[in-house]
C-alpha cells in the first residue's frame, strides 16, 4: 500500500463515526427535554458560522466574501438565539428541582 | 496556528458539542450541557477568527454583533407557546447560511483551502450541502408560516394541507432535473455558475412544494425533519470544505432530527413516507359533520370543579388547545388548588401533543409545574384504570378510542387511555373534529362530560369554583 488517504475518505470516516455517536447520545435524551434538544441542536448546527467566517475573511471584496458576511450574520442569530433560548427553557425545568432536596434537608 | 492545531481545536469543540447533547439526558445535567455547548461554540468561532486574522475582520464582527443582538432579543422575548415557530425560523437561517457559504465556495474555493477550480469530489459534496440547505430554507419558511398561523395572509401558509393534482409527480420531475444540473455542475470545466444557480433555484422550489401538503398536526414530524436537514446541510458543507467539525456537528444534529422524526412517526403509527407525502386529514373532514346528532353531556366549570375536588386521583391530559389558549398557568393554578385539597394530580403527555416534540413539557415547566408530576404516555397509561377523573384539555386525536378500531384512519396509533378513568372531563372550544378529521367516540360516552369554552377561561372559572 502506498500513498496518503484521500481527505474525502477521512471525512467519511469522521462522518460515519459521528452519526453513531449522535445516534446513541440522542436516544438517551429524556422525552421531556425534546424541545430544548431541538433548540440546542439548532444552536450547534449554526457552527456552520465557521464556514461563513472563512468565506467572509477572504481578502478580496467580492461576491464570495459578501455572501460570507451575510451568512455570518444569519448564523450569529442562531448561535445567540439557540443557546440563550435553550438556557431559558432549562431554567424553567430547574425551578422545581429543589422540591425533594429541600424537604430532605 | 498550524493546520494541525486548528484541527485539534475543532476536535475539542466537537467533544464539547457531544457532551452538551449528553447533558440533556436529565433536567439536572441539562444546564451544564448547554454551557458546554456554548464553550464549544466559542472555541470554534475564536479558532476560525484566528485563521483569518489577516483578512477583513471588521465586517465579520459587525455581522456577528447584528446577528447576535437579534438572536438575543428574540430568545428573551419569545413566548413558550411560540417555540415551534422560533425553531422553524432558526432552521431556515441555517439552511440559508449553508447556501450562501456554498455560493462563496464556488466563487472562491481558495478561501477554504480547496483547490481552484474546485475538484469534482468537492463539487458533489457542495451540491449536496447546497440543495439540502435550500430545501431546509424554504421548507422551514413554510413550516414557520403554518405554525405561526399566517394562513389567512398567504394561502401556502395554511395549516390545512395544500394539495393539487400531480403534486408528487412534479416533485419527482423537479428532483431529477435538479440532479441533472448537479451533474452538469460536477462536469463544468469552469466554476459552473449556470448549473449551480439553476439547481439551487430548483431546490428552493422543492423545499416549498415538499412542505405545503403537510397539515398542522403533522408539524412535530416536519419540524424534526427540518432539524435533521439543517444538520445534514452543515455536514455536506463540511465535506466539501474538508472541515471535520462541521461534519461532526452536522451529523450530530442530523441524527438527532432523524431520531425525533422517527419517535414522532411511531407515536402516530404512521410511516415517515406517509407523513411526507402529506394530505392527511384533508379528505375525511366531512365524516365528522354527519355524526353530530349523537348526544353529548355538557357541564359547567362548577360541575367540573365539584367532580375534581371530590376525586382522589386526577390526571390532566394537555394538548395543542392548551398551547393555543396559553392556559398553562391557569392549569397549574387549578392543579395547586386541587393538590391543596388532597387530590393526587398528575399530567399525562402524549409524544405528539402540541406542535413539536416536548412542546407540552416546556409549557408546563414554564408554569412551574414540578416535573415529577408530569408523566410520559408509557409510564402513566396503566394508571387511568384507577383514576377518578381524567381532564382532557384541548387534545383530541391522542385520546381517540377509534385508534383501537380496525379500519379507522388512526388505527394502531398509541393513545392515552383516558376512557378507562371513572369520569372523563373534556374541555374543547367546540365539537369540531380533530386533525385526523375523525369523530371522537370518547365525547359521547356516558362517563364523559364536555366543558365547552376557551381552555384558559374554563380553568380560571374552575379555580374560582374551587375557592
Amino acid at each position: 500500500m502506498t500513498g496518503t488517504v484521500d481527505p474525502t475518505v477521512v471525512n467519511l470516516i469522521v462522518f460515519v463515526l459521528a452519526v453513531f455517536v449522535g445516534y446513541h447520545v440522542i436516544w438517551n435524551v429524556t422525552p421531556a427535554l425534546h424541545t430544548p434538544l431541538m433548540s440546542l441542536t439548532n444552536a450547534i448546527s449554526s457552527v456552520i458560522i465557521v464556514g461563513a467566517i472563512l468565506a467572509a475573511g477572504a481578502s478580496a471584496l467580492d461576491l464570495g466574501s459578501t455572501m460570507g458576511v451575510i451568512a455570518v450574520a444569519l448564523a450569529s442569530v442562531n448561535v445567540a438565539g439557540g443557546f440563550l433560548v435553550t438556557q431559558r427553557m432549562l431554567e424553567m425545568f430547574k425551578k422545581k428541582e429543589p422540591k425533594g432536596g429541600k424537604r430532605a434537608a | 496556528m498550524t493546520a494541525n492545531q486548528i484541527a485539534l481545536a475543532y476536535l475539542v469543540a466537537s467533544v464539547f458539542f457531544i457532551l452538551a447533547l449528553k447533558g440533556l439526558s436529565s433536567p439536572e445535567s441539562a444546564r451544564r450541557g448547554n454551557l458546554l455547548g456554548m464553550i464549544g461554540m466559542a472555541l470554534a468561532v475564536l479558532t476560525t477568527i484566528f485563521i483569518i486574522l489577516s483578512g477583513r475582520i471588521e465586517f465579520i464582527f459587525l455581522a456577528m454583533v447584528i446577528g447576535g443582538t437579534i438572536g438575543t432579543f428574540v430568545a428573551r422575548r419569545v413566548q413558550m407557546t411560540q417555540m415551534p415557530e422560533l425553531v422553524a425560523a432558526m432552521h431556515s437561517l441555517v439552511g440559508m447560511a449553508a447556501v450562501l457559504i456554498a455560493v462563496a465556495a464556488v466563487n472562491n474555493p481558495g478561501a477554504f483551502g480547496v483547490p481552484d477550480p474546485m475538484p469534482t469530489g468537492n463539487r458533489l459534496e457542495l451540491f449536496i450541502g447546497t440543495f439540502v440547505g435550500a430545501i431546509t430554507f424554504t421548507g422551514s419558511v413554510i413550516a414557520f408560516g403554518k405554525l405561526a398561523g399566517l394562513g389567512k395572509y398567504f394561502r401556502l401558509f395554511s395549516s390545512a394541507p395544500v394539495v393539487f393534482k400531480g403534486q408528487h409527480l412534479l416533485n419527482l420531475v423537479l428532483a431529477i432535473v435538479m440532479i441533472g444540473f448537479g451533474v452538469a455542475f460536477f462536469l463544468a470545466p469552469d466554476k459552473g455558475w449556470t448549473p449551480f444557480w439553476v439547481m439551487t433555484a430548483i431546490a428552493f422550489v422543492l423545499g416549498l412544494l415538499i412542505i405545503i401538503p403537510i397539515g398542522g398536526a403533522d408539524m412535530p414530524v416536519v419540524i424534526s425533519m427540518l432539524n435533521s436537514y439543517s444538520g445534514w446541510a452543515a455536514a455536506g458543507i463540511g465535506f466539501s470544505l474538508n472541515n471535520s467539525m462541521l461534519i461532526i456537528a452536522g451529523s450530530l444534529v442530523g441524527s438527532s432530527g432523524a431520531i425525533l422524526s422517527y419517535i414522532m412517526c411511531r407515536a402516530m403509527n404512521r410511516s415517515f413516507i406517509s407523513v411526507i407525502l402529506g394530505g392527511f386529514g384533508a379528505a375525511e373532514g366531512a365524516a365528522a359533520a354527519g355524526a353530530a346528532q349523537k348526544t353529548v353531556r355538557s357541564g359547567s366549570a362548577d360541575d367540573a370543579a365539584f367532580l375534581m375536588s371530590n376525586a382522589e386521583n386526577v390526571i390532566i391530559v394537555p394538548g395543542y388547545g392548551l398551547a393555543v389558549a396559553r392556559a398553562q398557568h391557569a392549569v397549574k393554578e387549578m392543579a395547586e388548588k386541587l393538590i391543596h385539597k388532597g387530590v393526587n394530580v398528575r399530567y399525562a403527555i402524549h409524544p405528539v401533543a402540541g406542535r413539536m416534540p416536548g412542546h407540552m413539557n416546556v409549557l408546563l415547566a414554564e408554569a412551574e409545574v414540578p416535573y415529577d408530576q408530569v408523566f410520559e404516555m408509557d409510564d402513566i397509561n396503566s394508571e387511568f384504570g384507577t383514576t377518578d377523573v381524567a381532564l382532557v384539555l384541548g387534545a383530541n386525536d391522542v385520546v381517540n378510542p377509534l385508534a383501537h378500531e380496525k379500519g379507522s384512519a388512526i388505527y394502531g396509533m398509541p393513545i392515552l387511555e383516558v376512557a378507562r378513568a371513572r369520569t372523563v372531563l373534556v374541555n374543547k372550544r367546540s365539537m369540531a373534529a380533530g386533525y385526523a378529521g375523525l369523530d371522537n367516540p370518547l365525547f359521547y360516552m356516558d362517563k364523559t362530560m364536555m366543558v365547552f369554552g376557551d381552555a384558559k377561561k374554563v380553568m380560571e372559572e374552575i379555580v374560582k369554583a374551587l375557592d
